[in-house]
Parts: C-alpha cells; structure tokens; sequence
C-alpha cells in the first residue's frame, strides 16, 4: 500500500508529462506568446493566470500606463476603474495599475524562463534531431518575448528584479538589477537573438524574426540615452537598417494597419500581438482599443461591434498636432466631433474631447470581424512596424547618430507623410521641417495609441515638469508641472515587503 | 405457584422531598407505575427476588433490589454525577470521562441547540469553550465554518478534522453543495459531538489533528421496546438587517445637488426599494421519523427518515433534504463478536438564488422602476446601450437575476461502515476492531439562463450542466488490550493500529453551452486522488485509580508530498492526576470532584493543499485562448505556479486542565490553559514577483505560537420536583502572534501580504511580532467635527511624506475574548431555554462602506447610476480611500442565538404516547457597534453579505 502515496495526475499534465513530448514545446511557446495577448487560459480571459487588476489582459495594462498619463489619451471611468493616479499622474507605490504591470511583466519572464529550463540542450538531447532543432528555434522566440517583456521592465521600472532561467522556481529573493545592467543584458540578448532568429522570408507567421528582433534593438538604442546616460544613436541607425534591409514596406492605406484584417499586414507590421474573436479571446487588448474608444455618438456597428465602452478620448493638444481634424489632408485625424467638445472641463464626461477611431473590428471588405456579438475582435495589435523604425531612423540621424543620412531620413519620413495624405506628396516636408519637434510630432500623429507616447515624452523630457502640459496633466484642467520621479513607476510597495532585496526608485 | 404481591414505596430527591412523576418499573415483568405527589407508588411484582428501576428527568437513573419478602421500600434519587462513567467516544476507541486526561468537551443530545438546523455544527454553538462556529452566511445551502481554538494554521485550513462514526471526512464542498458538506448530515440522527482540543486528545489523528477533532456519533439501536419517535418543525425566516443604502428621495436630492447635467439626466421617476424585492420571508419545515428497539430481541436496530424544506431570504434560495438511516448492531457468541452495520444517505435538491442580486440590490439606482411594460428582456427595467443592447459591465436588474436564472442541483451522499469488534475467546481482555467504510458522494446541477436576460445577453443565455463524484474509502483495525492488574493497582489500555484512507474526486469534462447549443467555454475532465496510511498506537494507564497517563503515538504517509517530506510521527504524552480520590478529599463534602491534567503533543495539518501542489502542472488552455502560427491555432500549455518542497505544518501543543465539582457536582467546571508552536505554517501570501509563477500562492511561511485560557462552568441552581433550573457559561481567552516568517526573514519588511485584494494588494499582513491577519492600514486623520479628510493619514514616521512607509497594523479579525451562555428552567411540565453568546476585540473591514461610499462609483458607463451607502453623507470621499483604517470597525458583539419556551404533555391518549411541543427564535438579536449588516463576517472583510435570517418557528415531539 506504500505504493499509493506515489500519486500522479489523472488529467493535469505536470512538467515531466508535458516536455516527454516535443510537440508540446510548441503550445508551451503559444502561452509564452499568448501572455502578451490574453490574461487566462479560457475565453474572455477566464482562469486568470494572475490576481487583482494583474489578471487583464498584458496590452490593456500597457496601454493604460504608457498612454493615459500623455496627451493623447482622457480616460471617462478613471474613479471606479482606479485609473486617475495614472491619467493625473499622481501615483504612489500603492496603485493598482501600474503594480499590475509589473506582476504582468515579471509573470511573462517567469513562463519564458520555465520554457527555456525545459528546453536546455540535455533535456531536450533525447528528440530526433529535426525535433531538436525545431525547439533550438523557439528558444530564440521564447528569449525574444522575454526581452519584450525586459524592454517595457526597463522602461517603465528601471530597476526590476531580475531572474534567469538558472534560478529556481519557489522561495526565493530575486537580486535587484540596476537599469544601465539590465538595458546590457537585453541588448545583448537581442544581439544573440538578432543573429539566430530566421529571416522575415524563412520564418512561420505570427513569429518573431530578424526584423523583430532588430526593431526592438533600434527602440532600446534610441531610448538609452534615458536608460544609461549614454546615447547609441549609431547603434540605432544600424539595427533601423537591418530590419529596413529585412525588406519591408510600408501599407498603402493606413487603416487597414488597424483592422479585423491586419494580420495580413506583414509588409510592414514587424511583429504583432495576435488576437482573434472566436480562438484568442480577451477583454484587454485590442478589444479594449476597438470598444473603449466608442463614445458619445459614435455608433459601434461601424466599427464591427456591437456596443462600445465609452471610455478612452484625447486632448485639444493631441488634436492640434493636425492641421485639421477633417481628416481631408492627413487621413490619420480620425476624429469624432459630433456631440464632444474639443475642451475636456470634466475628464469623467465622455462628450469632453474629440474621439478617436483607430483600431476597428471590420474587414478589408467592410464586414465585420469573426464575433461582433461579443465585440471580441480579430485585430491584432502592430507592436512594431516599420513607420515606427522609419522614424527611429530619422530621429537617430537627428540626435548625431552616424551611419545614416538625412536624405534617406528625409525620404523615409515623407513615405510615411504621403501615404498620410492619401498618396499625395502635399504633406512632405523638406529639409527645414526636418527637426525633432517633427519627429515627435509625427510619431504622436502616426504612431498614437500604439504604446509609445509615455516613452516618447520622457525622451523629449516633456513628460514631467512644465515644458509640455496638456489638459488635465497632472490632475489640473489646464495641465501643471509634475515631479521628475514620475519617469518611472515605483517598485509595488507589496514586491517591497515580499521582497527584502528591493530598493525603490528615486524620491518614492 | 409463586403469587404476584404488591409493594408500595417512596422516591426523595436528596434534599429529602418528595418526587412526583418519577416513572418506577419492574425489571423483570416492564410493568410500570408513576409517584404521586407525595412521592410515593404502588406496583405488583412477581414472586421472589425483584429489581424496580427508577427514572426522573434531571437525575440519574436509581435502581431498587426488592427482597423476596419485603413490601415496603424507599430510595433517594442521586443527581447525575456529572455523567463520570459516561463513556466518551475519542477515536479508536472510547474513554469513561473520569479518565479523560486530554481537553475534551462531549455534548450528548439534551445538550444540543433546537430549532431549524440547516447543518450539524450549529447544535453545539455556543455550548463549548474554545469553539468558534459561524454560519458563513443567510442562505440555507451556505454551510458553516468551525474553528476549535482559533485554529493552528494562517489560511491553509483551519477547519477541523470531522469524524463521523470513524469515518474521517473530507474537507471541502462537492459541486452543487459548495461548502455545505455536513448539511448531508441529518441532525436529528446525530448522538454525541465531542470536540478534542488539545494535542494529547487529537495527536492519534496526526496530521490532519492540528485544528481539533469533533467526533459526531449517531444514534444506535438499543435493545427493548420499540420506540417510535416523531419531531416536527415549522418555521419561518425573516430578514434582520440590510446595508444601508441611500434612499431614493436621498439618492435623487444628491444626484440633484451634484450631479453633471447628465447625470440629473439619468434619474428616474419611480421609488424602488431592491432589496425588498430581492428578499423575502422564507418557510420552512423540518420533519423527522426514527423507529428503535429489538427485532426478535435479538437484533437492536435504529431507523430513520428526515425531511428538510428551507426556503433561503433571497427569493428562489431553496434547499430541500431527504434523509434516511439504518443501524443494525448483532452481536454472536455470547457479545464476543459485535457487529454496527451504519448506513446514512441523503439527497440534497438545491436551488441557488445568483447571490450578484444581493450586491445589486444594494447598488442598484433606486430611482428606477422594478419593471418596463416592454418585452424586451423578460419585461424587466435594464440598462440598455445607444444601439438597443445591455450596456456592457452595467449592473443587471436585481430581481431579473434571481426570477430570470434557475441554478440547481441535486446531491446525493451516503456514509457507511462495517464496524467489527470481538473479543478474543481465549483472552477475553484483547478485543479486535476493524471498520470497513465507504463515503461516496455525487453531485449534479444544471444551470439555465434565457437568451433575452440581460444578464447573459451577449452570450445569448446559458444552458449547462455539470457533475462531481468524490469517493472516500477507509479501512481501519485495531488491537486492543484492557487489563486490570489488582496486585500492582493498577489498569492498562493499550491500542495499536493501521489506517488507510484513499480519496478521489472525479469531474467530466464540463461544456458551456448558449441556448442555442454553442459552446461558450469547455473544462477538460479531472480527476484527482489523495492516500494517507496511517500507524499509531495509545497506551492508557491507571495506577491506584489515581494517576493516569495516556501516551499515543502516530506516523501519518501522505501522497500530497515530495517523497523526502510525506512522513511524519506524531507524538502525544499526558498526565493526569483525580486528586479527589486522595485521603485529604475523598470525604470532602464541598469538593466532589477534583482532577488535573497536563498534556504535550505534536499534530499537523496538510488540507487546504492541492493534491499535487509539490509537482510543477501544467494547465492547457481552452479553444477560445489559442495562439496562432502559421494557419494553426495552438493550445496553449501554463506551467502553474508550485512549491516543490511543501512540507507539513506541525504543532507542539501543551495543556494544562482542571476539572472540579462543587457541592455534590451542583457546580461542576473545566478550565484549560494551552499554549501551541506552529511550525512551517501554510499560508496564501504574495510571493516576491520572478520567484514564482504567480503572484500569490500557499506556501511554508513561517512559526507562530497561540495561547488560550478555557473556563466552562456548568451548574444546578435549583433542582426540586417542580424546578429545575441549570447554568452552563464558558469563556474563552486567546492570543496568537506569529513568531517569524521565514518567507521574509529580513526586518527591513513589514511582512507577506495577505487576506482579499483591495486596490493593488492584499488588505492584510503577516508580520513576525503580531496577530496575524492585522488590517494593515494608514491611520485616518479627522477634522474637528470628527469627519476623514479624504487622502489626509497620519505621517507615522514623521518623514514629511504620506507612503508606503505610513501603514500600520491595525487590529485582525479575531476576537481576543468570547463567552457563550446557557441557561435552562424546566417547571413542572413546562421549560424554557437560551443561548447567548459574545465576541470581544474582533474587527470587520466594511467593504460596503469603503467600495460604495464614494463619489467616483457613482458611474461606471453613461447609462446608469449606482447607489452610495449612507456613508458617503458622513465622508463625502471623491475617491474610494482603501486603506484607511476608518473603514475597519470594532465588530464586537453580544448575540442571543436563540430562546424557547416548550410544554410537556406527558403522557397522552391513554398513556400510549408522550406528547412535547415549543416555540423557537433564533438569531433572536444582536447588540454591536459594527455599522454592516452583521458582525459576524468570515476573515473579517464585508462584502455584500447575504443576511442571516431571524428564524422563528414551532415544533412538536411524539413519541411511543
């Protein structure tokens, strides 16, 4: 009967059970790619991976921090959703959201690194050779995920704690990393990815390659001289160019970079977050981007849903970055005017602010997305795409980066201006235009609601303090100077209780 | 021919008066006679030698030897000596209570709460010291929770091991009962509960012993007569408090003072009440037929049918119960061999009212009307969207989501076990015992929801069912040796046997279903199992009857841990002395009972751990959380987070005991003092992020250590043959401090996290240096007319800045202190009876008030408001303020949990039957300063509490 105690699962599948199969590696990789998309392992995000506010969706917290503390987002339920210490930048180490994220983002390391324990060379010696090099490869994918997850770490927390795939799984006190070490280790990381992810040609759809790996490269060179001290905007110029040479261009129209149909769009999305209305299912991603937009009289059926959130506007000062809001010049401006004041008096009042359509559930042929019912969409969202290594290029070249030039700077900025205005070159800017006011001004218009403008402000150093104030920056109608520490979210007071090895950022 | 004579006598109380109504029956021929007033009887015995046995409620039983030739005789009736030679139930085996050397508590059946018992656990509440029951809330499936001592452990469980007729259950719910799984239980079979507090008591159930054993024993068979008895019930539930809500009047004067534009917008014409729509009076009855005695005089048997109907408070809450048992117990070769065969089965017809409509009807704008004269959605008034549909995340129609939905299930259980004793034929002291039992349970619901309630609109409804099968197998055996030893003055008891006890749950796969039959989400089948093997061993010995000492022993194998850590010994070692029985007191008139014990022991705990929490699983997900590359959609696979070295929480655990009786037992009374180590607690803490993968989990956090201080008294203040009136009161003290938290070692820490999640963190701390479970909170600061300033906490370490650094601990859940109190007058044919119970230095976090008390929850989406609690007069919060200790309140309360007034008959229709009837309350009131709907609220967190009911109902007692 001593034998009895030795009990396996039935139905659950435990470490052992799973990784005896090399098919298996494959759907343990699907979850570490499906922990950007969704938050649990059922539709809608059911049996959340995380508690609390960590159990949405990975893109709806990220949203949420990198663009409501900017102008180019108003939040209506910012009292019951807790999202006003975001919106007015006024957070302590107690908010809910920006905690979130960090569990999010650590919890996305944690499921990389337990892949990649599982896939080391001995474990993994008794497959067949080409099994062998099949899980080889995911490992590469697998590390680009994780220095995904490492880049947003470092960004919004400078300095997490950091764990590998040689610490354990249990009781024990992660180490802290300094952020100039940690952007180290994601760069090189990305290096070694770089040179061993297959081209854009070779690799499987809906998979990291070469151009991914280089575009996040490019990001993390064009904000280090934030992260480090030091800029590498050379480095930059070489990683835009080998992602540009991966030969990508751009999409002719720019909304359908945005639709139900966009995982169509490899041209020039580099690497998407997948999502899909009936087979990955969540509420917080690009389903928060199409529904969360819809208010006042918007109607929800042209944008394949059923019904909106009421949720997300913008700024008069996002608005004026446009030269009208018509969109009959640049085609970009899709506001709502009708019924919504340009002012925003009451952030809670989803009439005050323009909307903003970007993100639509509808098809190439004007349908609707696989579940309008539901309003869980098919579109998927653009992590990086090739206007944004466009304008890393141009701005690297900018800032003294060596390597490029303004004329092909120029001429990327103007690819993108032209397709802005409906393939007219009015819009093209000649070398007098070419400054890095433009640049910001052109990502706001381009690259809005794509996750970047909390980065990009913080570069410009327009985030904090009093050079740039919108409305109801924070907390304060007309916009007011905020303190620097905001640069970073603080390390969760919790993580600083459970985790004696933590210091916290400056001035928390 | 011997001829039959008459002999006439006399029956006394001790205090030399008479007793009238004292029953007086031959033994030999069953012929039976009552006193008179006086006292005194006549009756006709056979020839010769006869023996008259004597009954009279509140004594105990007396007994005449008549001699061939005498006709006259007398007796006076000794009170009950504090039933020292009742036999006490102790698992694997049984103890006369005047050798008990462990803190046992035992409550027979005329000790037991009356009245509507939806579960077995509440007829002892408030009757034994040291033990905590609640009721986890109003609706009649929701089951209690017991804590004996305070329980050992942090969160891993704290509920006790519950053994029903030497059937060790399991802990947990099954589908389609939750957490009600003793409710399967008949009350009204049950005998005997006896609660084992210490470790000396507990530590032969080793480690699943740490939180107290309570041992239920139903009724038996007993030779003679049949006996059919027959009880009745009927009650009704009213609502006793409700969350204080603004009132439509007060809603709309501030929507109308405050509100935007389109907020005033928003407003509606009507008066609503919700929460007199949601809830109701409820009925019920409880109906219950036993029949006893011998059949042939050879086989003692017992059966019984029970029937429960119970409406909830919360409309469509039903729950409705059959029951039945049947006890044979033969015994062969002259009682060497006895046999109990015990069969208990119950189904359970639950109807689950959606408890959302509680919140709801808190929340919901009382300005609306009930009902549209629409179609659409059923007819009921719902939020409805600029495109016509329900507003995505709106609040639904709270009497829709109870009149719309319909949530049922039926469960089924039944326990039952072979229980063999013999004594050995050629060593009649050794006695062999095994018990061979089953406890199988299955469950089974169905959930329906139309495609036009707005509830479940987007998913167009739902139509699902599902299923769960637990099954538990014991087998046990024993040797057991008993020998007096005269010479040396001495007994021995010794007892040494083997357990093995295997556990599996089955669920199939589980598909949920629209109404149209598209699938809207899938779980894959499971099923889990658990085995315990067991060893231990007890020696009980008795020297000059006057020492005693009791040592057990177990060693407990588990299959939920790692090979190195699934062993454990469980120790136990305790002393007693029956200082009564030494020269200087045995003839002492004021002190009849004197003993004192002391006890040490080691138990441990291991439930509330998955069964395979040790090994990394890994969950696959469903169809809908697929990932896509190339043309395939890809299951995805998700290591869970685990703890591959969990190991038990062990307890070493002292007591120390006295029992007295004063003034021949009048006064009789028990105090204990304990102090506990726990060691490698199981808790659910947040764990550093990275570390693991997940945010929280249960893991080995650390020691703690709890004392208590116990008192029972229980007394007689008058006892003649019209009056009797009795006092139990118990008192129970307990601190527990947790020691250290090897999770966070370092001092720099304030502790782990723990308790519900509130804004960005667990609303609770473990922290070595205090009670666990302490709110950890900033200090509100107060204007001078004595209301919080929003945002404004004291700066506790004075560093000119408002951070994490200001929290404080702030009082925890558990009471410091609690009393319950008994009392009892029985005159002449009528009695009376209550129950009162108190709770001091407990805290609740109103949830209601911190969640709804604030403007920004006015308006999640542009179409509805939602109401504020009446608190928001008192703060006017624009943000919800989580953490202020304003919202903590002192939850200390004195309850009256029930009171009755009964009459008895006696005997009716010619003496053929006995006749009882009585009125109840329960829940008859409760003083607190708490501010919610009841004080008593589970971990202490209130949120949207489903009211207990006041119960008031009727019953009636035949017998014949």
């Amino acid at each position: 009967c001593v034998k009895d105690l030795d009990q396996q699962p039935y139905v659950q599948e435990t470490s052992a059970s799973v990784y005896a199969k090399a098919e298996n590696y494959k759907k343990v990789m699907a979850k570490v790619y499906a922990s950007l998309a969704i938050g649990g392992q059922e539709k809608g995000d059911g049996n959340a991976d995380l508690s609390g506010r960590a159990a949405n969706a990975y893109l709806r917290i990220y949203f949420n921090v990198q663009e409501l503390p900017t102008d180019e987002a108003v939040y209506t339920w910012g009292g019951g959703d807790a999202l006003n210490p975001v919106q007015f930048i006024n957070w302590n180490t107690t908010d809910e959201w920006s905690s979130a994220m960090y569990y999010r983002i650590l919890y996305t390391v944690g499921l990389c690194n337990e892949f990649l324990r599982n896939a080391k060379d001995d474990k993994i010696s008794k497959f067949t050779d080409a099994e062998v090099a099949d899980i080889q490869a995911q490992r590469n994918d697998v590390r680009f995920i994780r220095a995904v997850a490492w880049s947003h770490a470092l960004d919004l927390f400078g300095i997490p704690p950091f764990i590998t795939e040689d610490d354990p799984v249990g009781a024990f006190f992660p180490p802290q990393i300094k952020r100039a070490d940690l952007f180290s280790y994601v760069e090189k990381e990305l290096k070694e990815i770089a040179a061993a992810l297959p081209d854009r040609a070779q690799a499987e759809d809906g998979r990291a390659n070469k151009g991914a790996a280089y575009a996040l490269l490019a990001k993390l060179y064009l904000n280090a001289e934030v992260y480090t001290g030091t800029g590498k905007y050379t480095e930059c110029i070489a990683a835009a160019n080998e992602v540009i040479g991966q030969g990508y261009t751009l999409e002719p129209t720019y909304s359908k970079l945005f639709n139900a149909d966009n995982d169509k769009r490899t041209n020039e999305i580099i690497f998407a977050i997948q999502q899909d209305g009936q087979n990955t299912t969540t509420w917080g991603g690009t389903t928060y981007l199409v529904c969360g937009p819809i208010v006042g009289s918007m109607a929800a059926t042209d944008l394949g849903v059923q019904s909106g959130w009421s949720s997300i506007r913008t700024t008069p000062q996002f608005v004026s970055l446009f030269p009208d809001v018509t969109g009959a010049t640049d085609t970009r401006a899709r506001f709502h005017t009708d019924g919504q004041s340009l002012q925003i008096n009451d952030p809670t009042l989803q009439t005050d602010g323009y909307g903003l359509t970007k993100y639509t559930n509808k098809t190439d042929a004007g349908g609707n997305g696989s579940n309008y019912a539901e309003g869980l969409v098919d579109t998927d969202f653009p992590m990086l795409r090739l206007a944004d290594v466009y304008l890393m290029y141009a701005e690297a070249v900018l800032r003294g980066g060596t390597g490029g030039n303004t004329g092909t700077a120029l001429n990327y900025v103007n690819l993108i201006r032209t397709r802005a205005y409906n393939g007219s070159n009015a819009g093209n800017i000649n070398q007098s235009d070419f400054n890095l006011n433009f640049i910001l001004a052109e990502r706001g218009r381009e690259l809005f609601w794509e996750c970047t403008r909390r980065t990009d402000l913080i570069r410009y150093g327009r985030f904090t303090g009093n050079t740039y104030l919108w409305q109801w920056k924070g907390g304060v109608k007309d916009g007011t100077s905020v303190a620097q520490r905001y640069n970073v979210y603080p390390i969760p007071a919790a993580d600083r209780a459970a985790n004696p090895n933590l210091d916290q950022n400056q001035d928390y | 021919q011997p001829t039959n004579r008459t002999v006439t006598g006399t029956i006394n109380s001790p205090d030399s008066l008479p007793l009238s109504g004292a029953t007086v029956t031959v033994k030999e021929t069953r012929q039976s006679a009552r006193t008179d007033d006086k006292g005194q009887f006549t009756i006709t015995v056979p020839a010769g030698q006869v023996t008259l046995e004597i009954t009279y409620v509140g004594y105990a039983p007396g007994q005449i030897i008549v001699a061939p030739t005498a006709t006259q005789v007398s007796l006076v009736m000794k009170r009950p000596d504090n039933n020292l030679n009742e036999v006490i139930v102790i698992g694997y085996g049984a103890t006369r209570k005047k050798d008990l050397t462990g803190a046992v508590t035992s409550i027979t059946e005329k000790d037991f709460n009356p009245g509507v018992m939806g579960s077995p656990e509440q007829l002892i509440n408030g009757k034994a010291a040291g033990v905590q029951i609640m009721s986890n809330n109003g609706s009649p499936s929701s089951g209690n929770t017991v804590r004996i001592r305070g329980g050992a452990s942090l969160s891993a469980s704290n509920d006790p091991l519950i053994v029903v007729d030497g059937v060790p259950l399991e802990i947990g719910g099954i589908s389609g009962n939750g957490n009600n799984f003793l409710a399967l239980l008949n009350p009204n079979d049950i005998e005997s509960i006896n609660i084992l507090k210490d470790a000396s008591a507990t530590a032969i159930y080793g480690s699943r012993a740490s939180n107290g054993v309570m041992i239920i024993t139903t009724k038996k068979g007993a030779s003679g007569p049949l006996k059919v008895t027959f009880n009745s019930l009927l009650s009704m539930q009213t609502v006793t408090r409700l969350p204080e809500m603004l009132s439509a009047q007060q809603f709309r004067d501030l929507i109308n003072t405050k509100g935007s534009g389109a907020q005033k917008a928003l407003l509606g014409n009507s008066t609503t009440d919700w929460t007199d729509q949601v809830f109701e009076n409820a009925i019920g009855n409880d109906n219950n037929i036993s029949v006893s005695g011998s059949i042939a005089k050879k086989l003692p048997f017992r059966a019984s049918l029970g029937y429960l109907y119970q409406d909830g408070l919360l409309k469509t809450d039903n729950l409705k119960r059959f029951s039945g048992s049947l006890v044979l117990s033969p015994s062969f070769f002259d009682r060497h061999l006895k046999i109990d065969i015990n069969l208990k089965g119950s189904v359970n017809d639950n109807s689950f009212a959606n408890q959302d409509a509680v919140w709801a009807a808190s929340a919901f704008d009382p300005t609306q009307a009930v009902r549209t004269d629409k179609p659409e959605f059923g007819g009921y008034y719902e939020r409805i969207d600029n495109a016509g549909v329900p507003v995505v995340r709106a609040l639904r129609n709270p009497l829709g989501l109870l009149e719309q939905e319909s949530h049922k299930s039926t469960v089924r259980r039944s326990i039952g076990t072979a229980e063999v004793d013999y004594k050995f034929h050629f060593l009649p002291d050794l006695r062999a015992h095994a018990i061979v039992g089953y406890d199988i349970a299955e469950g089974e619901g169905t959930n329906y929801v139309p495609d036009y309630a707005a509830a479940q609109y987007t998913r167009g409804g739902i139509q699902n069912s599902y299923s769960q099968k637990k099954t538990n197998k014991l087998f046990t055996a024993y040797l057991n040796y008993t020998k007096n030893l005269p010479g040396l003055k001495s007994r021995v008891d010794v007892t040494a046997g083997y357990d093995y006890q295997n556990w599996m749950a089955t669920n199939p796969a589980f598909i949920d279903y629209n109404v149209k039959g598209e699938v809207q989400a899938s779980t894959p089948a499971d099923s889990q199992r658990h085995v315990l093997l067991s060893y231990y061993g007890r020696l009980n010995y008795t020297f000059n009857n006057k020492y005693l000492l009791t040592a057990t022993i177990r060693r407990d194998g588990t299959s939920r841990f790692n090979k190195d850590n699934r062993w454990g010994v469980f120790p136990s070692l305790a002393l007693a002395w029956k200082i009564k029985e030494e020269n200087f007191l045995v003839n002492s008139d004021l002190i009849s009972d004197l003993k004192l014990r002391l006890g040490f022991g080691v138990t441990g705990q291991q439930e509330g751990i998955g069964n395979y929490s040790y090994l990394p699983n890994y969950t696959i997900g469903n169809e809908f959380a697929r990932y896509r590359f190339g043309n395939t959609y890809y299951q995805t696979y998700r290591p869970q987070a685990y703890v591959s070295d969990l190991k038990w929480e062990s307890t070493e655990a002292w007591n120390a005991g006295l029992d007295f009786g004063l003034f021949s037992n009048k006064v009789t009374g028990t105090v204990d003092y304990y102090y506990r180590k726990t060691k490698d607690l199981l808790a659910y803490v947040s764990v550093p992020a990275g570390s693991n993968l997940t945010n929280s989990i249960t893991t080995n956090v650390g020691n703690i250590t709890s004392k208590g201080l116990e008192l029972s008294l229980n007394t007689t203040l008058i006892s003649n043959n019209q009056l009797t009136w009795t006092v139990g009161a118990n008192a129970t003290w307990q601190d527990v401090k947790i020691t250290n938290l090897s999770l966070v070692p370092d001092t720099a820490s304030p502790g782990s996290f723990t308790g519900p999640e509130v804004g960005s963190r667990g609303l609770q701390i473990l922290s070595p240096g205090y009670a666990p479970y302490m709110f950890y909170v900033y200090k509100q600061v107060y204007d001078n007319k004595g209301k919080p300033i929003e945002g404004m906490y004291a700066d506790l370490n004075k560093d000119g800045v408002i951070n994490d650094k200001d929290f404080y601990r702030y009082h925890s859940p558990m009471p410091e202190f609690m009393l319950g109190f008994n009392t009892q007058v029985t005159y002449g044919k009528w009695s009376a009876s209550t129950v009162l119970r108190a709770s001091f230095g407990n805290y609740v976090y109103n949830d209601v008030k911190a969640n709804q008390g604030s403007w920004e929850t006015l308006q999640y989406n542009p179409y509805e408001l939602i109401n504020l609690s009446t608190d928001y007069l008192n703060t006017g919060f624009t943000a919800r303020q989580f953490f202020s200790d304003y919202f903590v309140e002192n939850a200390s309360f004195l309850k009256m949990d029930n009171i009755s007034i009964g009459y008895d008959f006696g005997n009716v229709w010619k003496n053929t039957a006995r006749l009882r009837v009585g009125m109840l309350v329960q829940n008859v009131f409760t003083i607190t300063k708490y501010d919610g709907v009841d004080p008593e609220i589970q971990n202490g967190f209130d949120n949207s509490f489903y009211p207990r009911p006041r119960t008031f109902s009727l019953n009636l007692n035949l017998s014949f």
